[in-house]
């Protein structure tokens, strides 16, 4: 399956991921191979076939609604690049 | 630094007889990291002076005749995308240069609860993503069997540490053969558990419908002894079998007279190294010998795996990696460029090239137009792959195999083809994806002296019986007791 410079940009934009011209050569070859050898999957019928999401016979798993408490604040932004006050800070989102 | 070749086993019977001091090990052994460390490369980061202040304190504890864990005194060393409470976990990667985990993970928590001394974490392929550790954005980790090979990834750091007697034994992850692969190619025993039966609260996700933490020690009993500790029900993890542990270590030498071993044709077709093939024909006819039976069979979606792993783990690494935005943790970029353009030049900046293309061929599988032939199609594979396992389990015990299809390569032979790379882990994927358990364990050398290693896999939850049956085989032979042939200094 050959992929072109779109489609790369495509999915690097997606995976919020940028690209040098150079890197995208690279990336559009060694994922146009994999994805060629990924197409075997096609030579199977799998038709009423059960998607397998999840190695084990389980169902959602809940607890009680109980109030307990968290990781503290303290904790929480100890590895944050940039804080102020108690909020993790970053560049303007909404314009 | 001959009590550093001894086992956990033999050495915990030396520390709790008061033999020897765990300070006076502990110094030996970051004494022997010291000398081995600049060839071999296993550890990104050292607990050196924690380390010795446990070390002193469990030395107080049984010299005061208090009781000691099922660990006690054991220097053991964690892969980095385990989390340590206040010791860095980088994950081999440059996002997660400074990261400190405010928390320990569950199997960390238990490793303290049972007194071991985690004497460091080790190298691995980025965010586990690799097998060969080549892929790690601060070092190459070497084999200790020949320095100019690759020691397998992902956990390649965990397993030559043990391999090189600088832990007694070591936790890594299998996503896709992580724990095996680099056990076999360093001939020390790796097993994955089931997929739930040990938590991933603190494993830092790649594909979290494949992730297993496993464990790497110089031999069986020493696997479940460790197995024992990691093991359990965990809260925190809502994929955690609430399933019972049973006693590992307990009748491990109840042999395999009368069992039933399956030998599947596919996993030993071509692409098969001829000396891997006579490694493990050779250990059948021993099982034969101590009164098992062979019986081919045949798992016959076995072709598909590789590809059906890389549509799914990529696609749960594409989801998993998302987080890592700069914004909470870990590498930020330049912000001059707005919010948008911060996320990804942290990321372009902070990923390596495999995280990259794993990240890219997840989002392009679950892209709108193309879910349904990519995600939900292999989604639908995997289920085929697992129902070949529960069949061959109705007329076998367990399942006999080679580990990896070749001993391990140079450094730098498979780095530019990231698809031939992937393809060294055709034994060891398929487990993975049914969730079942498996070890690999040494049953071999190569005629350049590089070891050879074999899979026994069994049904969900058997672990007790897989380890049974790998102890009779390492019961019968030496080869984990060699030792790689290095030097210090």
């Amino acid at each position: 399956m050959k992929i072109d410079v779109k489609d790369i940009e495509y999915v690097a934009n997606l995976s919020r991921i940028e690209l040098s011209s150079q890197e995208k050569g690279l990336f559009i070859h060694q994922i146009s191979d994999i994805l060629s050898y990924i197409e075997k999957l096609n030579k199977l019928n799998t038709d009423g076939v059960k998607p397998m999401a999840y190695p084990l016979a389980a169902t959602n798993v809940l607890r009680a609604d109980e109030l307990k408490p968290s990781i503290s604040r303290e904790n929480a932004l100890i590895n944050a690049p940039s804080t102020k006050g108690v909020f993790f800070k970053v560049p303007k989102v909404i314009e | 630094m001959i009590l550093l070749g001894y086992t956990a086993l033999q050495i915990k019977e030396k520390i709790l007889s008061k033999e020897i001091l765990v300070s006076h090990l502990v110094e030996q052994q970051l004494k022997h990291i010291e000398h081995v460390e600049p060839g071999v490369n296993a550890y990104i980061t050292l607990n050196a002076i924690e380390s010795l202040e446990n070390a002193a304190a469990v030395d107080k504890r049984i010299a005061n005749g208090q009781r000691v864990g099922l660990l006690a005194g054991i220097p053991v060393a964690v892969k980095d995308n385990i989390c340590t409470k206040n010791i860095k976990t980088t994950c081999a990667s440059k996002i997660l240069h400074n990261f400190i985990p405010p928390y320990d993970a569950f199997v960390v928590k238990r490793l303290k609860e049972e007194d071991a001394i985690i004497v460091g974490k080790t190298n691995l392929d980025e965010f586990a993503m690799g097998s060969s550790t080549e892929n790690s954005a601060y070092k190459i980790t070497r084999n200790p069997w020949n320095l100019e090979c690759v020691p397998g990834g992902s956990s390649g750091g965990s397993a030559a540490a043990v391999a090189a007697d600088l832990s007694f034994m070591s936790l890594g992850s299998d996503t896709g053969g992580s724990v095996r692969q680099p056990a076999a190619l360093c001939s020390v025993v790796g097993v994955k558990p089931t997929y739930g039966r040990v938590s991933r609260y603190g494993l830092i996700a790649f594909g979290s419908s494949l992730d297993q933490i496993g464990t790497f020690t110089k031999d069986v009993k020493d696997a479940a002894l460790l197995l024992q500790v990691i093991a359990g029900y965990d809260s925190h993890d809502s994929t955690s079998a609430p399933i019972a542990v049973p006693e590992y270590s307990y009748g491990i030498d109840a042999g395999v007279n009368g069992l039933r071993i399956g030998i599947p044709h596919e996993y030993f077709a071509e692409g098969l190294h001829p000396e891997v093939r006579e490694a493990v024909k050779n250990a059948l006819k021993i099982y034969e010998r101590l009164g098992a039976k062979i019986i081919e069979l045949s798992l016959p979606h076995t072709e598909y795996a590789v590809a059906v792993y890389y549509i799914i783990a990529n696609a749960e690494a594409s989801s998993n990696l998302a987080r890592y935005d700069g914004v909470k943790y870990g590498y930020r970029a330049n912000e001059s460029g707005g919010i948008i353009d911060m996320y990804s030049r942290t990321r372009s900046e902070g990923f390596g090239n495999e995280v990259k293309r794993r990240i890219m061929l997840g989002n392009y599988a679950l892209s709108s137009g193309y879910y349904d032939a990519y995600y939900l199609k292999a989604s639908k594979v995997r289920n085929l792959i697992k129902i070949d396992f529960d069949s061959a389990f109705e007329k076998v015990d367990c399942i006999v195999c080679p580990t990896s299809p070749v001993p391990a390569f140079k450094i730098g032979d498979k780095a530019n083809n990231p698809l031939e790379m992937y393809l060294s882990d055709i034994y060891t994927i398929p487990a993975n994806l049914a969730g079942i358990p498996g070890v690999s364990i040494p049953c071999g050398f190569s005629t350049s002296g590089l070891p050879i290693g074999m899979q026994v896999l069994v049904k969900h939850f058997e672990e007790k019986k897989m380890l049974q049956i790998a102890y009779a085989f390492e019961r019968e032979t030496d080869f984990h007791v060699k030792k790689p042939p290095l030097k210090c200094g």
